[in-house]
């Protein structure tokens, strides 16, 4: 699954097109087709930012040993507690 | 509040003095604990330092005389006690602090160990920018190492939510101080990498005294900082502080708070950046077809593209020079054909027959008219002979002589004249015309 292209591909790859464009060695075709890419990079980064998903985990242990489920660690959602002093 | 030195105008060394007096007289024999920093020993004997704690700092002097007690000499970082009155300097315009007694703090133990390892630590080259990762863009998970309950993680998730609004923030809360917290510290670190949990790690705690930081100066923590493939912001303490887990991370950050700044941009930035690629990139393709459309234009106008002559001018020219050629050469012959049908036609008109003809013609009336002159005069003369015929006739007229009283005799057979007695016979019957009519007669003899 492709599905999501990393931020530092898209501008790193929007960085190589601005500076392909900016060498002006491009056809007209050719560089139409990287404003293409380019700006579909754009929308894509824009989109990605725009969502609004925040998720503040913390891990679960178990006498300094992280607690595992499916051999994967565990997580729960983080409540930050004042009240609640060190242990030791 | 009013005082003895307000409005009045004061000379830099009546100030100097004034201060120097009021100072001098409040601070002696205080005690002053620190840390010692900028330590020089002069050739002289003297020491001079700096004696600090987070906030402040103070200049400081021994002199040689107050050295001789001292165990072993005084390097920066020690933690140390010292009496000491404070003086004002005059030609520099500062104070400071004169140390009389001096007694380094048990840390200086501490420190010795944190120097040594910093010193171990270089030579492995731990330290070194080669080894420093960079730091992703745009981390889709972030874990950070450190207490569930101090005020890092609090300052870390504000900085995030103000920066950004979608984050993945993973915690695993570790003991920040005290016996074992640097291996929970280091396992931390391994088990981010071991589960791959994260695409960068903040591990750090809030300022405190060097023991309380003491875990993040554990080689144990060094070495797991050091050999994790995901990277690391360093932010333990103060700014002030500096631990080797500062230096062995790959960015250090001066607080917690700014390390959270420094794992992701803020987003509105991020914006700011695809922005302006679009702008520029758009600009640059603008710019493109700006140039195309100028490089058009200007084959369109080119001046072979403009007009024909420019390509086939000189072949026009050529062609109309030619022509010209021919025209004239034509002009010329045609000129020179005309003259001589001019010249032709003059002597044809020289030779027109009209004249030749009016001068018969006239030749011929002339004739004409002598013709018939002559012919008047031949008329006259024969009328004048005919006239004169004509009386003589009308003279041998016979009715005239038959007036007279001659006769004529006719033959009666044939009505001729009859001459001689030969001429008719015994009693032929003959006819006489007299003057006034015819008589009929019998010859009845002859003799």
């Amino acid at each position: 699954m492709k599905e999501e292209l990393s931020f530092e591909k898209a501008f790193e790859r929007l960085e190589e097109i601005l500076q392909k464009m900016n060498e002006g060695k491009v056809s007209l075709d050719a560089s139409l087709k990287l404003f293409e890419e380019a700006d579909n990079l754009i929308s894509k980064c824009s989109e990605k930012l725009a969502q609004a998903e925040q998720k503040i985990e913390t891990l679960v242990k178990n006498r300094g040993e992280l607690e595992l489920e499916n051999e994967k660690p565990k997580t729960k959602q983080f409540e930050y507690n004042k009240e609640k002093v060190l242990e030791d | 509040m009013q005082t003895y030195y307000t409005n009045k105008i004061l000379t830099v060394s009546e100030l100097t003095i004034a201060i120097k007096s009021i100072l001098e007289k409040n601070f002696t024999f205080i005690c002053i604990k620190g840390e010692i920093s900028n330590f020089k020993c002069q050739s002289s004997g003297h020491m001079y330092f700096s004696l600090k704690d987070d906030v402040s700092q103070i200049s400081c002097v021994l002199f040689k005389g107050n050295t001789l007690n001292l165990e072993k000499l005084p390097k920066d970082g020690d933690q140390i006690l010292v009496e000491a009155e404070l003086s004002v300097y005059p030609p520099r315009g500062n104070y400071q602090l004169i140390v009389r007694k001096f007694s380094f703090i048990g840390i200086g133990e501490l420190l010795f160990k944190l120097h040594e390892l910093k010193e171990t630590l270089k030579k492995r080259g731990w330290f070194d920018k080669i080894h420093k990762k960079p730091l992703p863009l745009f981390p889709k998970k972030i874990g950070v190492i450190t207490s569930s309950t101090g005020s890092v993680i609090q300052d870390i998730i504000n900085v995030l939510k103000r920066r950004f609004s979608n984050f993945h923030l993973i915690l695993n809360p570790v003991k920040v101080q005290g016996t074992g917290a640097a291996q929970e510290i280091a396992k931390a670190i391994e088990d981010f990498n071991k589960y791959n949990l994260a695409d960068v790690l903040i591990v750090g705690r809030g300022g405190g005294s060097l023991e309380d930081l003491w875990a993040f100066n554990e080689e144990i923590v060094a070495k797991a900082i050091f050999e994790s493939k995901i990277p690391i912001i360093s932010a333990v303490g103060h700014e002030t502080d500096l631990s080797i887990c500062d230096f062995v991370a790959d960015i250090r950050a001066p607080t917690p708070s700014a390390a959270a700044e420094i794992v992701i941009k803020e987003k509105n930035q991020f914006l700011d950046t695809l922005e302006n690629y679009k702008k520029q990139i758009l600009k640059q393709l603008i710019h493109l077809t700006n140039s195309l459309k100028i490089k058009l234009n200007n084959y369109q106008n080119h001046p072979f593209l403009i007009s024909p002559y420019n390509i086939l001018g000189k072949q026009m020219q050529m062609l109309d020079d030619i022509k010209n050629m021919i025209d004239n050469s034509i002009k010329q012959k045609l000129d020179r054909q005309k003259d001589f049908l001019i010249l032709f036609l003059n002597q044809l008109k020289s030779l027109n027959p009209k004249n030749k003809i009016e001068n018969k013609k006239s030749e011929l009336s002339s004739f004409n008219k002598k013709l018939d002159l002559a012919t008047k005069n031949l008329l006259e003369i024969k009328k004048e002979r005919l006239f004169k015929l004509l009386s003589h006739l009308k003279a041998i007229d016979p009715k005239n002589l038959l007036k007279k009283g001659y006769s004529i005799l006719f033959n009666e057979k044939d009505a001729s004249i009859i001459l001689s007695k030969n001429d008719l016979v015994e009693n032929e019957r003959f006819s006489a015309v007299v003057s006034d009519g015819k008589i009929y007669a019998i010859v009845e003899r002859k003799q």
